[in-house]
């Protein structure tokens, strides 16, 4: 609309003037401001109390880079990514089971998904902790023999335990995806003689990923908070580390407040990924792609340049 | 190309044969015995009411749906089947792919790949099926774009263009395989009327280059004016045929009367 006034503006003399914009006073919202005002005054007094209350604030800038902080934080960083990853790959085989028309695939996939989605995540870790029960040596036959208690590490039973959870719902979402693409895709790609791996790689599943994406992106920073649940195995996470420094610096509220600081800068940044990730796959999709917020700062700061150049 | 002067119609086999076919989904019975003929460089055009079956029938000659009963072949070849002593093989999905390279397909609904630019669009089927280099690929699309009067817009997604233009987009498509058999599924039905022209110039180019094509649709003008031959079908079966002039002008059945009347 601006660029459309600027024109205007520019249009040689001798054509008539532009018209006149209409002066009006305009509505006034007295209620907005009573709202503003009001949500004003209720977050001071919530910095006020938390600011007079007894924390020691300047605690959590002196660990923010304390060396067991950071090492639970990559542990915590580490267990995410590959949970994640494990889950991602198994989602993807289980949905890709649950199409099949063999039956045994399809109910074995079904299976699976209902169990690990219908028991709490906090309950599988305890399993995985405590399977020795039922396995008291692991042996591979060539390769590897051991006690199930030294093979079952702490990593590992956080990795199973939060990786095989997620693949159930990863699974849910990856089908949720493959059915949302349209079957004239399908015929028009097999039409063209492509095969039907093909079909699934190059026309089907680019699509899902639009649809498939944005609720993999909440998986990742759900993940992240949920792997704070390691803990039940005796992981070193970030809460983890955040409660053992706490309890020997004396400081174990204040370590709680950066541990949850921590996650939130994780999570930040996990969204940016994600925003930048649904772009690439929203591709075609819509006409014209609205501009990155970095995009829009750099246009806003180029406008005022070429402003205060003309000033 | 030969010119369309003297197509080669009656020597060699038939581009497509059908003897009395029949399809049914579940209990609905859509095809009650279909026997037509298409010889090459034809242009045979398929007309009847919706539900006739028409769509169905073009649907299983590049076996995107199974027949149930009679025979189908296309240029000698069974469809969806191989004959080995007197006994019939269903074809792994791998064969139907390979015979389906050689029969170019257009939808009503354009069914373009919405990621993928205009170019992109057409380059997929020769680099992935055909293994074509992409240079080769890009190329031979361009051509197609200008063959189909859209140069400009190589780089333009599906979702930027108009219907007439994504469905010129998806008849380049085709062509990019080489085939030796279109299929048009009512090319024009889902466009505006001002946008069906375009498509259906570019339909008539394809004829005049020889072209072997079954068309179903609705647009008469385009069956008298091109077509060689036409079929008229209702509830499944095929009513009435023969040259587009005959069968559109002086139908000799009440059903084709009394659908000419409403259509035309």
């Amino acid at each position: 609309m601006s660029v459309d006034v600027e024109k205007s503006d520019r249009s040689p003399a001798g054509t008539p003037s532009p018209p006149e914009p209409i002066k009006a006073i305009p509505v006034r919202h007295y209620g907005r401001w009573v709202a503003a005002l009001v949500v004003l005054g209720v977050i001071a007094a919530l910095v006020r109390a938390f600011a007079s209350g007894n924390v020691n604030w300047g605690a959590i800038p002196e660990y923010l880079f304390n060396a067991d902080i950071l090492k639970g934080l990559r542990n915590t960083l580490l267990i995410t990514v590959l949970s994640m990853v494990i889950g991602v790959v198994l989602g993807v085989i289980l949905a890709v089971m649950r199409q099949s028309k063999n039956w045994v695939t399809s109910s074995v996939s079904w299976f699976y998904i209902w169990f690990f989605r219908g028991t709490p995540v906090y309950v599988q870790l305890f399993l995985w902790f405590n399977l020795g029960l039922v396995f008291q040596y692991i042996d591979i036959m060539p390769i590897y023999k051991d006690e199930w208690s030294d093979f079952m590490t702490p990593f590992l039973c956080a990795l199973l335990g939060l990786g095989l959870n997620e693949a159930a719902y990863m699974a849910e979402i990856c089908r949720a995806g493959l059915n949302a693409v349209d079957e004239g895709q399908t015929e028009a790609a097999h039409a063209l003689g492509m095969s039907h791996a093909k079909t699934l790689r190059r026309i089907v599943v680019p699509q899902a990923m639009r649809v498939i994406v944005p609720p993999t992106g909440n998986e990742v920073i759900n993940m992240l908070k949920t792997s704070s649940l390691v803990i039940a195995v005796q992981y070193y996470d970030l809460l983890q580390a955040a409660q053992n420094v706490g309890r020997d610096s004396g400081v174990v509220v204040e370590m709680l407040i950066l541990a949850a600081a921590w996650y939130l800068i994780a999570t930040t940044v996990l969204s940016i990924g994600q925003y930048y990730l649904e772009r690439y796959y929203a591709r075609g999709a819509s006409r014209q792609l609205p501009p990155t917020p970095l995009q829009r700062a750099k246009a806003k700061l180029a406008g005022l340049n070429r402003a205060g150049g003309t000033a | 190309m030969t010119s369309k002067s003297a197509p080669a119609k009656g020597s060699g086999v038939p581009m497509v044969k059908a003897e009395g076919v029949h399809k049914s989904f579940g209990a609905a019975h859509i095809l009650k015995g279909i026997d037509l003929e298409v010889a090459p460089q034809e242009v045979f055009c398929l007309i009847g009411p919706s539900g006739s079956g028409k769509s169905t029938f073009l649907r299983c000659i590049n076996h995107l749906e199974k027949i149930n009963a009679g025979r189908l072949s296309v240029d000698g070849e069974l469809v969806g089947y191989r004959e080995q002593n007197g006994k019939l093989y269903e074809l792994r999905d791998r064969e139907v792919a390979a015979r389906r390279r050689d029969i170019g397909m257009v939808f009503q609904r354009f069914n373009l790949f919405p990621h993928m630019t205009a170019v992109e669009n057409i380059m997929e089927a020769p680099v992935q099926v055909k293994g074509e280099s992409k240079a080769s690929a890009r190329e031979r699309a361009g051509k197609l774009l200008d063959r189909v009067g859209l140069k400009d817009k190589a780089g333009n997604y599906p979702s930027q263009l108009s219907g007439g233009q994504q469905q010129r987009v998806a008849i380049a498509r085709a062509l990019a395989m080489e085939p030796k058999l279109m299929l048009f599924d009512e090319p024009t039905s889902a466009l505006d009327p001002e946008l069906v022209g375009d498509v259906l110039d570019v339909m008539k180019d394809l004829a005049a280059d020889g072209m072997t094509m079954v068309v179903v649709t609705h647009e008469m003008g385009f069956a008298r004016e091109v077509g060689d031959s036409l079929v008229f079908m209702d509830d499944g079966v095929v009513v009435e045929s023969g040259h587009p002039r005959d069968v559109l002008g002086n139908p000799q059945h009440d059903r084709t009367k009394s659908f000419l009347s409403k259509v035309l």
